[in-house]
C-alpha cells in the first residue's frame, strides 16, 4: 500500500489528530501546573531568593522559611524505600515469572498487585499502630546496641521516624516496581531463554544472562516510577515520620518530607508568605522529581549498549 | 452483519433508557428541593460533631430548613466567609481585625460552645495524677525539662521520683486551632515563651514529635513511653488517655471537666462582639486552657436567610446547648447565653450585598 492510498481514509487522520491533541494536552497540563505553582511561589522566592532551597529554618511565626530539611527528608526516605524494595521486587518478579509453579504464581502476582490498591491512609495507620511499636521494641534497641557506632543507627528508639517512613514507603512502591518488572521480564523473547539453555546455562545463569541483562532499561523505568511514588507520597509518611524539620544522620530520628509539610500546613496557613513558601516547597518537589528522573534516564541511555546481549 | 446491527440496536435502546431515567430524575429533583431553604457553611473541625447533630436535629424541628456544614478547618472557614462563598463560617479563634477589614460585609461572632486543650500523657507504671503549672508546661514544651523525675516536676508531683523516662513532647504537625489556643495560653503566662516561640496555628517547636490531627497526637502519646501531648478535650475524653491537672490563675489545680471549662467564660470580661480569649481565666474553679468556638455570621444576606439564622441561633442557645454535654462540649454559662440571645435579636441584617 502506498502512502497516497492510506491518506484516503479519513478515520486514520482523525485518529492521528486526536492522539496528538491528547498528547499535547498532557504536556500542556504539566506546563500549566509548573507555571501556576511557580507564579504562586514568587513572593517567597523573591523574599528568600534561592537560599530558600538551602536553608534550614522553618518558622511560621517569624516568617522565615527554608526548605532544605524537607528536601533531605524526602530524598532520604525515598532512598531507604528503594534500597529495601528493589531487591524484593526484582526477586518477586523473577520468582513469579520464571520459578514459581503456575498454581502459585497467579495468586501470588495478584496479591502483590492488591498491595497497590490499599489506600495510603491505611498504610499510615498500620505504620503508626503496628510497625512503629514493633520497630521501637524489637528492631531499634538491638540495632542501636550492636551497630550504634555507625551514626545511622545511633539515636533514640522512638519507633516513628525516618526508618519507619522508609519501610512503609517500601511496602507501597513494591507492587509498582515488581509488576512492571514482571512485564519487562516476560517481554524477553522465549528464544533468548532457549538459547541460553542451549549454551549449557543453568537456570540461574539463564536468568542472569538472558532475562536480567536485557531488562535493565525496563527495570530502570520501574525504579523511576516507584521512586516517583515514594517522593510524592503524603498521607502515610505524614502519619509516621514524626514531622520534625531537621537534618540528622541517624535513621531513628524523626524527619519531615516536602509532601507531608504541604499537607500539614497548607489548609491552615496564616500568612500569604507562608502559603507562597508552601507552594515553593511544591515547586522544589517538582524539581527534585525532574532531576532524579532525568539523571536516571541519562544513566540508562549512556549505558544502553552494554545491555544488549 | 446482523449481529452488529443487533448490537447497535441494543446500545441505542440502552442509551434511550438512560436518557429517560435521567429525565425522570431531573423532573423530580427540583420539586423536592423547592420548598427547602438551603444554607451552606464551612469552617472549624473541632465543633463539627456537635454542629452536624445540631443541623440534623434542627432539620427535624424545621423540615424546610437544611443546613450543610463542611469541616474544612478554622482558617478555611474564615477565608470562605470573607470571600462570601458560604452563608456562614465557623472558627475556633476570633477573626483578626485585619481579616474583618478584608470582608465586604460586617461579620458577627456568635460563641456556640466552649472547648479546651487537654494535656494527655503516657507514663509506664504510673497511674496517678500529674499536676502541671504553666512554668512546667513551658519547661516541657521548650525542652528545658527533659526527664519525668526532674526536680522541678517533683515539687508538685513527688510520686514521680522513680520514673526515669525521658519526656517526649508530642504536638500537632498540621496547622490547627488547638495549637493556636495552646500557644496563645503559653504566650500569655510566659513572656519567655512569647519571645522564643510565639503563638499561632503552627510554630517552630524546640523538640518532640509531630502527629497529624488529634488522632495522630493521641496515637503517638499512647505508643511512646514518657510522652505528653496536647489534644482537644472532647477527643481526649473519647480516647480515654489520662489528662493532667493544670494550675489556673488562682493557684488551683483543675482537670478539664465540662463544668471547669464553662467556668472559664465567667472569669473574663467579655466584650459585646464576643471576640476574646478566655485562657488563663480569673475564675477560681476554671480550667485555664479553654476557648470559645464561634459561628461567623455575615451581616448582609437575603431576607429569607437572615430570618432562618435568627431562628436557628436562638434555638442553638436553648435546645442546642442541651445537646452539647453528651458530645463532651462545654455549655455557655447562662448569663452569656442571655447576652448572645439579646445580640441575635439586635443584629440588623442588611439585604444589600456590597461589592468591593
Amino acid at each position: 500500500m502506498t502512502k497516497k492510498t492510506r491518506d484516503h481514509h479519513p478515520g486514520d487522520k482523525i485518529f492521528f489528530y486526536s492522539l496528538r491533541v491528547v498528547a499535547f494536552l498532557t504536556v500542556g497540563i504539566f506546563l500549566l501546573m509548573v507555571l501556576s505553582i511557580g507564579k504562586m511561589s514568587l513572593p517567597a522566592l523573591n523574599k528568600f531568593s534561592l537560599t530558600f532551597f538551602v536553608t534550614n529554618d522553618w518558622n511560621p511565626i517569624e516568617e522565615i522559611f527554608g526548605a532544605l530539611p524537607f528536601i533531605y527528608g524526602t530524598i532520604v526516605s525515598s532512598l531507604i524505600a528503594l534500597i529495601i524494595s528493589l531487591p524484593v521486587s526484582i526477586g518477586m518478579a523473577l520468582f513469579v515469572n520464571e520459578v514459581a509453579p503456575r498454581w502459585l504464581a497467579a495468586p501470588l502476582g495478584f496479591l502483590v498487585e492488591m498491595l497497590a490498591a490499599i489506600p495510603s491512609i491505611v498504610y499510615g495507620l498500620w505504620g503508626l499502630f503496628v510497625l512503629a511499636p514493633f520497630l521501637r521494641n524489637y528492631v531499634q534497641p538491638p540495632l542501636g546496641e550492636h551497630l550504634g557506632f555507625i551514626p545511622l543507627f545511633d539515636g533514640p528508639p522512638l519507633g516513628v521516624g525516618m526508618l519507619a517512613a522508609g519501610i512503609i514507603l517500601a511496602f507501597m512502591i513494591t507492587p509498582t516496581i515488581s509488576t512492571i518488572c514482571r512485564e519487562v521480564f516476560s517481554a524477553v523473547p522465549p528464544v533468548m531463554r532457549e538459547a541460553a539453555y542451549g549454551l549449557g546455562a543453568t537456570k540461574w545463569e539463564m536468568l542472569k544472562l538472558a532475562i536480567f541483562r536485557s531488562s535493565v532499561p525496563g527495570v530502570g523505568a520501574a525504579v523511576m516510577l516507584g521512586f516517583g511514588r515514594a517522593l510524592g507520597e503524603t498521607m502515610a509518611v505524614t502519619m509516621i515520620i514524626g514531622n520534625v524539620p531537621q537534618i540528622k544522620l541517624s535513621l531513628f530520628e524523626p524527619a519531615q518530607t516536602m509532601a507531608s509539610l504541604i499537607a500539614n500546613e497548607y489548609a491552615e496557613a496564616e500568612t500569604s508568605l507562608q502559603l507562597a513558601s508552601l507552594t515553593s516547597v511544591g515547586l522544589a518537589l517538582f524539581l527534585v522529581s525532574l532531576i532524579v528522573n532525568g539523571a536516571a534516564r541519562f544513566v540508562i541511555w549512556k549505558n544502553k549498549d552494554s545491555y544488549k546481549v | 452483519m446482523t449481529f452488529n446491527f443487533l448490537n447497535i440496536k441494543m446500545n441505542l435502546l440502552k442509551l434511550l433508557f438512560l436518557f429517560f431515567a435521567f429525565g425522570i430524575c431531573l423532573s423530580f429533583a427540583p420539586k423536592s428541593f423547592a420548598s427547602t431553604q438551603l444554607i451552606n457553611g464551612a469552617g472549624a473541625s473541632f465543633p463539627y460533631p456537635l454542629y452536624s447533630l445540631w443541623f440534623k436535629t434542627y432539620n427535624k424541628v424545621k423540615p424546610d430548613v437544611q443546613i450543610n456544614y463542611q469541616s474544612i478547618g478554622s482558617g478555611g472557614g474564615v477565608r470562605q466567609v470573607i470571600q462570601g462563598t458560604v452563608d456562614f463560617g465557623a472558627s475556633d479563634s476570633p477573626m483578626k481585625d485585619s481579616e474583618m477589614a478584608e470582608s465586604k460585609s460586617a461579620i458577627h461572632h456568635i460563641p456556640t460552645v466552649l472547648g479546651a486543650v487537654a494535656l494527655t500523657f503516657n507514663i509506664p507504671g504510673y497511674n496517678g495524677d500529674i499536676k502541671l503549672t504553666p512554668e512546667l508546661l513551658v519547661g516541657i514544651f521548650s525542652a528545658q525539662i527533659k526527664k519525668w523525675n526532674d526536680p522541678r516536676l517533683l515539687v508538685e508531683n513527688p510520686s514521680l521520683k522513680d520514673i526515669k523516662n525521658y519526656i517526649i513532647p508530642i504536638r500537632r504537625a498540621d496547622g490547627s486551632g488547638t495549637t493556636a489556643v495552646f500557644t496563645e495560653y503559653l504566650s500569655k503566662v510566659s513572656p519567655d515563651w512569647k519571645k522564643k516561640f510565639g503563638e499561632g496555628k503552627a510554630i517552630k517547636w524546640a523538640s518532640g514529635l509531630g502527629g497529624k490531627g488529634n488522632e495522630g497526637v493521641t496515637g503517638l502519646v499512647k505508643q511512646n513511653p514518657g510522652a505528653i501531648g496536647y489534644v482537644e478535650v472532647a477527643y481526649a475524653h473519647t480516647s480515654g488517655t489520662p489528662m493532667a491537672s493544670i494550675k489556673n490563675k488562682s493557684g488551683q489545680f483543675i482537670k478539664p471537666t465540662l463544668e471547669a471549662i464553662s467556668l472559664a467564660a465567667n472569669g473574663v470580661k467579655i466584650p459585646d462582639d464576643f471576640r476574646v480569649s478566655i485562657t488563663n481565666s480569673e475564675d477560681p474553679k476554671s480550667y485555664p486552657i479553654s476557648s470559645f468556638t464561634y459561628l461567623l455570621i455575615p451581616e448582609s444576606m437575603p431576607q429569607e436567610k437572615s430570618k432562618i439564622f435568627r431562628d436557628f441561633l436562638k434555638w442553638s442557645m436553648v435546645e442546642g446547648q442541651a445537646l452539647a454535654p453528651n458530645l463532651q462540649y462545654a455549655k455557655l454559662p447562662l448569663d452569656l447565653v442571655s447576652r448572645v440571645q439579646k445580640k441575635v435579636d439586635a443584629i440588623v441584617f442588611s439585604t444589600v450585598i456590597k461589592t468591593k
